[in-house]
Formats: structure tokens, C-alpha cells, sequence
């Protein structure tokens, strides 16, 4: 029973919702009823699927961009104090500081007509802090008696790294991924936002677009997409997570 | 020639003495019970005869190559991301042996404490004797001269602990390696050692060293022997003694 609960409470707000925008005759353009957020989303579902696709496509490739950076700043802080200190503070600077606020600027370094690249920069930006952030307690997070195990047999710093390390740290890099995963989806769009006129193909513009023109049950029905992108990401993502930690004996 | 000795160390964590002077020597084929209270310095001082710390001041000399010191800790200390076999197979592993030569040792190995079944098991499938089965064959997969036990029976039943210890003694009288013990219970040690070293509360100093009867492997019915007995009473007088300050 528990498990329709959702549905239940979902399926009565939108039926209040759709008997009060006919009851009261609230104006489309303020509040749409859900039956015309349905119909604009059939309507324009080729043009929001390509346009969450190609969000999608922004999310991951900066997605993808952070994880290279951050792994190997990480597995440089996990082997050196030093280096540790010196790039904690930047690396909190850089999750601190709004996405929003950053975007004109890369917008700026990227080009006005290179508008995917700055996205795509962005999304790397939000995602860099969780995935660096969990790539580094897990690197050194590992069993201080494994280490000593490893102490104990002289291994070398590369079969460490290789053999224990990166084995303890992904559990955490994996919870790190899932956060990243999440606001890489975040950090595109509201570069799209900053980004978006030019060639912009992404769910951002549908929106701005629609509310240009006042279209607002397909603001309504982009936005339905975009929610369903981030679920999506978030389930795949999470299910990677399970099966690897299942593969790595962490989960029972 | 002792296998690993120290002489006058200390240990100091900061301001705090863990290790108040201690001198000891491991010999080969001896079995040697290290009993105190808990905090007293145990492990440091194991730690520093396996190598893995330097003292603070003394010295600690070590005529052992890389591998001829196997250790247990107090948990088993596998590694969760690898099946029982290729965890015991790892001192090989890490030492370049070829992977086909350290499966098969550590399957023997297996074998030996009688974990054959368990080989392909991932070690949160595995019981927490089985665990510990695990942990003593990686530990002697490398035919150790020396063997440091750290507690390694502290958080299991009674029943199981029994049946390690005399899994202990049979391996230990197939290769006949030093063995270090360290341990809280009395009976465990002098049942498996031949001499019990008594440490004093923090910071730890050597207080007694007591000879036990009779030969090892133990005959049956050992532990309700008078000189048994007798042999755990001294220990604990020691140990008594340490605890009321003279």
C-alpha cells in the first residue's frame, strides 16, 4: 500500500488542480490545467526530447570533464600533505561560489558563439567538489591494518594504490558520482539559462523560449522533462552504484 | 639468534608514554603470550617487532627478510573487494610471485584450515571463525619464520576461540615458526605458549616472564592439569601485582 501512496497523492493534487483551473477560469498563460501540460507535451515532444537530450549530453561531457580532473588531484592530495592543504580551500572556493554567478564569465572565456562549450564547463564546475571531494575520503579511508598489512609485505606505492586504495576509495568516489551526477543536470541547465540565445539547443531555452511568449503549459511540459532527466540520471547512477558495491563486497 | 628483539625500547604518542622501557627477545620456533591489561602497550610493542614503527628511543633489531613476518590483527582484516582465496594469495601477490603460483599456495594454505569451500567466497559471506581461519592462512602463506598474533580471537565465542587455539598449535608444529601472542586471557596463554610475558598498566613494562609446563602441541586434557592450574594462578598473582602499585 505504501508503495501507491505517491501515486495516490500525485494523482489528487493534479485532479484539485485541473478542477480548480476549469472552476475558477484562471487564465492558461497564469496556471495551465495539467490536461493542457499533457497536450503541449505531446505537441512539442520531439523538439523537448532532442532538447533534453542534448541537455543530457552537456551534463555528462562536463560530467565526464570533472572526473578526470578531479581523480587525479584527488589520488595527488591523498599521496601528499602538501598538496592536500594546498588545494582544499580552492576546491571549496569553487563549490561555495554560485554556479550562476560564474556563468557569465565563462560564457565570456568560452566565447559568445562556443555557448555549448561554456556549458558544459559549468556542468564540469558543479561537478568537480563532490567527485574530488569523495575521491579524496576514500583514498584515504582505507583499513589502517590493510595498510599496515601492506606495510608489512614492503608493497610498492603503485600495488597500494592499485590493490587497496583505490578499491577502499570507491565507495565513496561511487556516493561522490552520485551527487555530481545530479548537479552536472543542475549546472547545465542554468548555464543554458546564462547561455542561452545563439545556437542553444538545450531544455533551458525551451523554457525561457515558451515563457517569451507567454506558452505557459509548455514551460510546464519542459519542465515535466527536465524533472524526469534528473530522476533518470539519478536511478541510473544509483544503480551503477549498487552494482559496483555489490562487485566489491561492500553491500550484503 | 633471535628473530626480532628489542632492547630498551620506548614508545611515546606525544606527551603520553605508551611503552615504558621494554627488552625481549623472539626466538625461533618458541611460542612466546604477551597478557596486560587493555591500553597497556600490547600492540605497540608487537607493531614494533614487526617493523611497523620505530621506538622513540631503543633499538629494534630484526634479522628477517621481507615476508618471513606474518601477521593477524584483531579483526581479520580482509579485504572486502576480494574472494578468501585471493586474500590470502596477496603477500604473494604483493611479493611478484606469479598469480598461478600464489593460487595454488594459497588454496594449500586454505586447505590446511580447512577452508577449501569458502576459496570463491567473498569474506562478508564468511563466518567470523571462518574469517579468522582466512586471516591465519594469509598470514602463513608465506611460510613465515616469525608469527604475530595481535588478539586475534578477542571477539569471538568461547567455542570457536578453542578450536582456533588448537588450530594454532597444529599449524605452528608443522613449520615451527616463532609466534608472538598477544592476548587478555590467561588460559589462552598459557595454554599456547611457552613462556607468558605479564605487561603493567599503561605505560607497559615487562613485570614477569613465566615459564609453562610441559611440551607443545599440548596433550589432551591439558587445561585441567594441576600444573595447568598452577601456571595460571602465577600469572594471574602477576598481574595482580602490577594492578596495586608497591
Amino acid at each position: 500500500m505504501t508503495r501507491l501512496a505517491p501515486i495516490l497523492f500525485g494523482l489528487s493534487v493534479l485532479a484539485i488542480w485541473e478542477a480548480a483551473c476549469r472552476l475558477l477560469a484562471v487564465p492558461p498563460y497564469l496556471l495551465p490545467a495539467p490536461s493542457a501540460v499533457i497536450a503541449a507535451l505531446i505537441e512539442r515532444w520531439p523538439l523537448l526530447l532532442s532538447a533534453a537530450g542534448h541537455t543530457l549530453m552537456m551534463a555528462l561531457g562536463g560530467l565526464a570533464i570533472a572526473a578526470v580532473i578531479a581523480a587525479p588531484l584527488a589520488m595527488l592530495a591523498a599521496t601528499s600533505r602538501w598538496a592536500a592543504a594546498a588545494l582544499r580551500p580552492f576546491a571549496v572556493t569553487v563549490q561555495v561560489t554560485p554556479v550562476v554567478a560564474i556563468a557569465p564569465l565563462i560564457v565570456i572565456w568560452a566565447g559568445l558563439d562556443n555557448s555549448e562549450r561554456a556549458v558544459m564547463a559549468l556542468a564540469a564546475v558543479v561537478a568537480f567538489f563532490p567527485l574530488f571531494s569523495g575521491f579524496l575520503t576514500g583514498l584515504t579511508s582505507a583499513d589502517p591494518d590493510l595498510e599496515r598489512l601492506f606495510d608489512l609485505y614492503q608493497a610498492r606505492p603503485l600495488d597500494r594504490l592499485i590493490r587497496l586504495r583505490l578499491p577502499s576509495a570507491a565507495p565513496f568516489a561511487l556516493e561522490g558520482l552520485s551527487v555530481a551526477a545530479g548537479q552536472a543536470v543542475i549546472g547545465a541547465v542554468v548555464a543554458e539559462f546564462v547561455a542561452g540565445s545563439g545556437q542553444s539547443q538545450g531544455l533551458a531555452w525551451r523554457i525561457l523560449e515558451a515563457g517569451n511568449r507567454l506558452r505557459t503549459a509548455e514551460m510546464f511540459a519542459a519542465l515535466v522533462v527536465l524533472a524526469v532527466l534528473g530522476l533518470l540520471v539519478h536511478a541510473v547512477v544509483d544503480w551503477t552504484k549498487r552494482q559496483s558495491l555489490r562487485a566489491l563486497g561492500g553491500l550484503r | 639468534m633471535a628473530l626480532a628483539a628489542l632492547e630498551a625500547a620506548t614508545v611515546t604518542y606525544g606527551p603520553i608514554p605508551a611503552v615504558d622501557p621494554v627488552s625481549l627477545e623472539l626466538e625461533p620456533g618458541r611460542i612466546t603470550a604477551l597478557i596486560g591489561p587493555s591500553g597497556c602497550g600490547k600492540s605497540t610493542v608487537l607493531r614494533l617487532l614487526a617493523g611497523l614503527q620505530a621506538p622513540t628511543t631503543g633499538t629494534v633489531s630484526r634479522t628477517l627478510g621481507s615476508g618471513e613476518t606474518g601477521m593477524v590483527f584483531q579483526a581479520p582484516t580482509l579485504a572486502p573487494w576480494l574472494s578468501t582465496l585471493a586474500n590470502v594469495a596477496l603477500p604473494l601477490s604483493l611479493a611478484g610471485h606469479p598469480a598461478d603460483q600464489a593460487r595454488a599456495a594459497a588454496q594449500a594454505e586454505l586447505a590446511r584450515v580447512g577452508l577449501t569451500q569458502a576459496a570463491d567466497l567473498k569474506p562478508h559471506q564468511l563466518s567470523g571463525g571462518m574469517a579468522m581461519r582466512a586471516a591465519l592462512a594469509r598470514a602463513l602463506v608465506t611460510r613465515p619464520r616469525l608469527l604475530l598474533l595481535d588478539e586475534p580471537f578477542a571477539a569471538l565465542d568461547a567455542l570457536t576461540r578453542r578450536g582456533l587455539i588448537d588450530d594454532v598449535l597444529a599449524l605452528w608444529s608443522a613449520t615451527r615458526p616463532g609466534v608472538l601472542f598477544v592476548t587478555h586471557d590467561v588460559e589462552e596463554a598459557v595454554f599456547l605458549a611457552h613462556r607468558v610475558l605479564v605487561m603493567s598498566p599503561a605505560p607497559g613494562r615487562l613485570i614477569a616472564e613465566i615459564p609453562t609446563p610441559a611440551d607443545l602441541p599440548r596433550p589432551s586434557g591439558f587445561r585441567t592439569t594441576a600444573p595447568f592450574r598452577a601456571c595460571v594462578e602465577h600469572v594471574l598473582s602477576a598481574i595482580d601485582d602490577a594492578a596495586v602499585p608497591a
